[in-house]
């Protein structure tokens, strides 16, 4: 016997309901703004070779947030305290990029354990640490946001004045610093722009998100255009897609949000990846005999062409 | 007589307590091109950090254009030695050469017809033109060095200084790189200080050579300072010169 399946039918309808409850609106709004701002800063943080500080700054912030809440004070100021303090540190120790990452995985790995200090210190502490590593997206009221608004725009503004020399100091480093730009300084205002909106992020949609979001558009973005300004705006579009998907897919199955945002954005990258991989052993051959030689009919140069088109 | 473009008057420099440059003095006339050679470690790189304005002489006195040098100076292009420009690159040709215009001003860059046209330029200059979309990951280590070339004219320079543009390249492609420095320096009328391992390549268009060795340097003509008496003084070590062929080989060190 086969019994009708009437979940299918309203299914669908009953997610654009939801649309209409504020909580979904605000987790809209606030997965919109962390998907802008970590869109950006995510794209110079890849580039500059941060990927394991972005990581490392979302989990010190996690260890910040517990001490916080440990105190009884806003998990927000043990937020800032963490991560401000850790990109200090991460900026004054340039130079090498193995010594650099290894000072942070030190750093990194204490600042967890202090995490779980915290965490055997605070009795009932369990529903807070959780809500912090995977977020509560669901659970932001109008007051979070609004401050969430201002702080989002202030990091945007501040960025966009670096614009040039930031880009330049993280493509050319060499030459940046001989035309005369503050390379060191830049990277240090640039680590503290990120502990910002780590700190924001992390109180709207925790630890995992963050992460997520910083890395995952931009990775995918910078594969699929070379110019700079357009491989921004790609990489905010698809956190923006991503973040949306994910949210309307939470609220249609019930399954977590974080799981799905970052299943989404691992499932693009892949087939990215691996396209780009393919593509760039052929390219090797053809980019270095451009022009003349682009006239080869095989498949892959005829998609150096269209790629050099864009 | 003109002013000297670079004037170094009994530099010495110290790097974490050790001394790599004592007691030298040059005069460099405008429109000169120098090669700049020695061993590994004798100071080349130092000395074009100290007419960067990148370190300062711990005694003795340095002039560029007739003023102290100082870092950024639109008037002094620098080409690093190879940069290490990653595979993975997601930047056009146009691009990185684009740094050399507005990559110093503030705030972000809108788009340009003024700003692509003088790119172009630059790239056509260093014969690159057909690469300006092409990701500079992908590019050879010689075409890399041609775009970095293109992003230092940008800023209008008097001065070039270049860091072993010639390392890593084939005897064909140094003759190359080399025709076109020499077409940029008379086009431009820009003084070059080119550093590099061999003389050779640069036979045909050098003026004069610096020679750092010791701590020390000669400056001259090729036929002046590619000398065994000379060179033995300033390593202190017993040193021949071959000249054969119009071509100069140094016996008895590790150039």
């Amino acid at each position: 016997m086969i019994v009708p399946i009437p979940v299918a039918d309203y299914r669908p309808n009953a997610m654009f309901t939801l649309l209409h409850y504020p909580f979904i609106q605000n987790a809209f709004m606030a997965g919109s703004l962390v998907a802008i701002v970590a869109g950006v800063l995510g794209y110079f943080l890849i580039l500059r070779g941060l990927t394991f500080a972005g990581h490392a700054l979302s989990s010190i912030g996690f260890a910040g947030a517990a001490g916080a809440v440990l105190l009884g004070i806003p998990p927000v100021y043990g937020l800032l305290a963490f991560t401000m303090g850790a990109s200090l540190f991460i900026s004054s120790s340039s130079g090498e990029a193995r010594g650099r990452d290894i000072a942070i995985g030190v750093i990194m790995t204490f600042a967890l354990g202090l995490g779980v200090l915290f965490l055997s210190l605070y009795h009932g502490f369990a529903e807070q640490a959780y809500s912090i590593l995977f977020g509560s997206i669901v659970g932001i009221s109008r007051g979070d946001l609004s401050l969430a608004t201002v702080l989002a725009v202030g990091i945007l503004v501040v960025l966009a004045s670096l614009g040039r020399p930031l880009l330049f100091s993280t493509f050319d480093p060499d030459g940046a610093e001989a035309r005369g730009l503050p390379v060191r300084l830049l990277g240090m205002v640039y680590l503290i722009l990120v502990a910002l909106a780590v700190s924001l992020a992390m109180q709207l949609v925790g630890v995992l998100l963050v992460f997520g979001l910083l890395v995952g558009p931009p990775a995918t973005a910078i594969r699929l255009v070379g110019r700079p300004s357009h491989a921004i705006i790609v990489s905010v579009g698809l956190g923006l897609a991503y973040t949306w998907a994910g949210i309307l897919l939470a609220a249609w199955s019930g399954w977590p949000v974080s799981f799905l945002i970052t299943a989404i954005s691992f499932g693009l990258y892949l087939p990215v990846r691996l396209r780009g991989s393919r593509r760039s052993r052929c390219r090797m051959g053809a980019a270095r005999a451009l022009p003349s030689v682009r006239t080869a009919s095989s498949r892959c140069s005829q998609q150096v062409i269209d790629d050099h088109t864009d | 007589m003109p002013e000297p473009i670079i004037l170094i008057e009994k530099a010495g420099v110290r790097l974490g307590g050790v001394p790599v440059i004592q007691d030298v003095s040059l005069s460099i006339d405008a429109g000169e091109f120098i090669s700049i050679l020695g061993p590994n470690g004798a100071g080349k790189t130092t000395l074009l950090k100290l007419l960067l304005g990148l370190i300062r002489p711990d005694t003795g006195r340095v002039r560029v254009l007739d003023r102290a040098p100082r870092r950024g100076l639109a008037e002094v292009g620098y080409v690093p030695q190879r940069r290490v420009l990653d595979i993975e690159l997601a930047l056009r040709a146009r691009d990185l050469v684009g740094f050399g215009l507005d990559g110093h001003r503030w705030g972000i860059g809108l788009p340009d017809r003024g700003r692509n046209v003088m790119i172009e330029q630059a790239l056509e200059e260093v014969d690159a033109l057909q690469l300006a979309d092409a990701p500079v990951g992908q590019l050879s280590g010689g075409e890399q060095q041609r775009l970095l070339l293109a992003q230092a004219l940008l800023s209008g320079p008097r001065l070039l200084l270049l860091d072993e543009p010639l390392a890593n390249l084939d005897p064909a492609h140094q003759h190359e790189a080399v025709a076109l420095i020499e077409r940029v320096r008379r086009v431009h009328g820009v003084t070059v200080l080119l550093v590099s391992h061999d003389i050779n390549p640069l036979l045909p268009v050098t003026d004069r050579v610096v020679y750092l060795a010791g701590g020390h340097c000669a400056i001259g003509s090729p036929q002046q300072v590619i000398t065994g008496p000379t060179l033995s003084m300033l390593y202190g070590a017993p040193v021949e010169v071959v000249h054969i062929k119009g071509r100069y080989f140094v016996i008895g060190v590790e150039v």
